[in-house]
């Protein structure tokens, strides 16, 4: 395919550019330049891919040396019916859903804050976008002590603002609040991130047009969502895309947080995957189990960026 | 511009804007703060109940952190007398020092795998990108979408396969294979986000150069690269943070010998569980250079995060 696309390269730069340079032309450098990214892409993400769809349709097991069968779609009939794996769809519909709510809406009004351009904003701009750039499995294992009812910092920060005993609720132990102790540390990490792509939003909105709001004299409730908020969607949309992706493959953060537990509360999908592939040793099931999951994610992916795109010729 | 503008916030909006994110700032940054501080607790301060904020620094979390210790019995303790400070510390324990412990090591592997693998994806990307932005590669929208689309992969779905790969070839828990990893992971970024910043430097410059007889190729290096440096250096920094801060992948296919840091912090245990001051001392150590290299890049971080998608 390589090669093939080589020639195709060459063939398609302008011969006016290429004519009578010494040294390499133009169509020889372009695949010079792109052949060993695409080698390794080659390499290292679409054989194992197709060794995965390979294996999705065996009973093959890594950890042990017996004859492998071919079980035709078997595997994917299995996981499609199997109401345990509904459950981890539900968790991790719950987790996309309100890390995505609540990062938007804290994001997209700390944006609109900062854009008042208040005399040292640059410095907190800095300061609020760290969570996000660090490790989350160390992070997230520093959270099971913030998250500890007697000695963590949460609980206190809790009783400060509301006056719940601190010690009276257990976020990560308890059934019901351990899908929001995820959801909390997903937001605390990732809400600079939709607050960035939001800010660029508002700073691309010309002044002009607010000023000709004014003297039409729209009020400025009117003003924020004629314009701000129309001309701030196409942003706000793809950082929702970003973070769906991000949360969707979501592993790192929860794993070393809650582990998936109380019971299966918090097993996302990359979590149940994990355990069926590396610790029941399921390849052949996990790899059915990853191409579904790959599938779902390029199909929603794909339908949304059509969206977008419509958003954005609007 | 006239001194009056109706679309330039008034000073009692902006103080209350400025208050608000102040408090947010602040609520946002104290588990960081709590990370730091804890690592200057010792293990009874760090569990006090209630938790404290007031305490007395002491650097044992430091001590544990990087070393391995025994309990003694008083006989051995009474004839060797401590000589450092750091024996100081461990000796109101019965405790002496035997040896270093593995932090250091999987500290030095991230560097090693982190730089590796940076240097090749901004090698490879910066080479890729410079290709797609000035030539008429055929189905060029196709070829980076595919590039971008391997980012879309849960990691743990790639892991079955790459597991089994890397078994076969000799590449599990090497530094080898995680750094050829890496790469192959970060170099989507590498290719977005480099196109982006060489997309907006001039054609006109190369042009130039090339009427002067420069080669091609004498061109890319001589006028393309030269510009592209601050493209170069931020894109470096991105990936070199993702490797840095990588967990999936670690975890899965090293054990020991390349094992990183973000899996190996978590394992830290004292005695009844997680020794947290030198957890935390480990975290501090392992984030701040990427909270210093988030302030040296705050003015391209959109860029980058986006995949060169929003460029502000």
């Amino acid at each position: 395919m390589t090669d093939g696309l080589a020639t195709r390269a060459a063939r398609a730069t302008p011969p006016a550019a290429a004519r009578k340079i010494r040294g390499l032309s133009d169509r020889a450098i372009a695949w010079i330049f792109v052949a060993p990214t695409i080698f390794l892409l080659l390499a290292v993400n679409i054989f194992p891919l197709i060794w995965t769809i390979r294996l999705s349709f065996t009973n093959f097991r890594a950890n042990r040396n017996r004859e492998v069968e071919w079980v035709g779609l078997r595997n994917y009939e299995r996981i499609l019916t199997d109401s345990d794996i509904w459950l981890t769809m539900q968790a991790t519909a719950h987790f996309l859903f309100w890390t995505i709510f609540f990062q938007v809406l804290i994001g997209f009004a700390l944006a609109y804050l900062i854009n008042k351009n208040f005399r040292g904003s640059p410095f907190w701009t800095t300061v609020i976008v760290l969570p996000m750039m660090l490790s989350p499995a160390v992070v997230g294992n520093f959270w099971t002590f913030l998250y500890q009812p007697q000695i963590g910092l949460f609980n206190y920060v809790v009783e400060f603002f509301t006056g719940i005993p601190a010690s009276s609720f257990e976020m990560i132990g308890s059934v019901n609040l351990a899908p929001w102790s995820i959801v909390i540390v997903d937001t605390w990490m990732w809400t600079p991130f939709v607050m960035l792509i939001c800010l660029a939003g508002l700073r691309s909105i010309p002044a002009y047009i607010y000023e000709a709001a004014e003297i039409d004299r729209a009020s400025k409730w009117r003003q924020f969502w004629t314009i701000t908020v129309p001309m701030v969607l196409p942003f706000l949309m793809l950082a929702v895309l970003f973070r769906g992706i991000e949360n969707f493959k979501m592993f790192d953060l929860v794993v070393q947080l809650t582990g998936g537990g109380p019971g299966s509360v918090t097993e996302l999908t990359s979590i149940n995957l994990k355990r069926e592939a590396f610790e029941k040793w399921r390849t052949g099931y996990a790899s059915a189990y990853a191409i579904i999951l790959f599938v779902t994610v390029f199909g929603l992916a794909s339908i949304y960026v059509k969206a977008l795109n419509a958003v954005k010729e609007r | 511009m006239s001194s009056y503008s109706i679309t330039e916030p008034s000073p009692r909006q902006k103080w209350v804007a400025g208050t608000l994110v102040i408090l947010y700032a602040v609520i946002t940054i104290l588990p960081l703060v709590w990370i730091i501080a804890t690592g200057f607790k010792s293990p009874s301060d760090a569990i006090s109940y209630p938790p404290k904020i007031v305490f007395e620094p002491t650097l044992e979390g430091y001590v544990n952190l990087f070393t391995t210790r025994t309990r003694q019995t008083e006989e051995y303790l009474a004839a060797n007398p401590p000589q450092t400070w750091a024996d100081e510390i461990v000796r109101q324990y019965d405790m002496v020092i035997v040896g270093p412990s593995r932090y250091g090591e999987r500290f030095l592997n991230s560097v090693i795998i982190g730089f590796g693998s940076t240097f090749l994806a901004v090698f490879l990307g910066t080479m890729a990108a410079y290709a797609f932005s000035r030539f008429r590669v055929p189905l060029k929208d196709d070829l980076m979408f595919f590039i971008l689309s391997t980012r879309m992969m849960p990691p743990i779905a790639v892991a079955i396969p790459i597991f089994l790969m890397f078994r076969s070839l000799g590449l599990s828990d090497t530094h080898l294979g995680m750094i050829l990893l890496y790469t192959a992971v970060n170099i989507s970024l590498a290719v977005w986000l480099m196109k982006s910043f060489i997309d907006g430097i001039p054609r006109e410059y190369e042009e130039a150069a090339l009427i002067d007889g420069y080669t091609r190729f004498q061109a890319f290096m001589k006028v393309v690269l030269p510009q592209a440096a601050t493209g170069i250096a931020s894109t470096a920094i991105f990936c070199l943070i993702f490797a840095w801060n990588e967990y999936a992948f670690a975890v899965l296919l090293t054990s020991g010998t390349a094992q990183t840091a973000p899996p190996f912090i978590p394992t830290i245990i004292g005695v009844g569980g997680q020794d947290w001051p030198a957890v935390a001392a480990g975290a501090t150590l392992f984030l701040i250079p990427v909270m210093v290299f988030t302030i040296l890049l705050r003015k391209h971080l959109l860029r980058g995060i986006t995949f060169g998608a929003v460029r502000k």
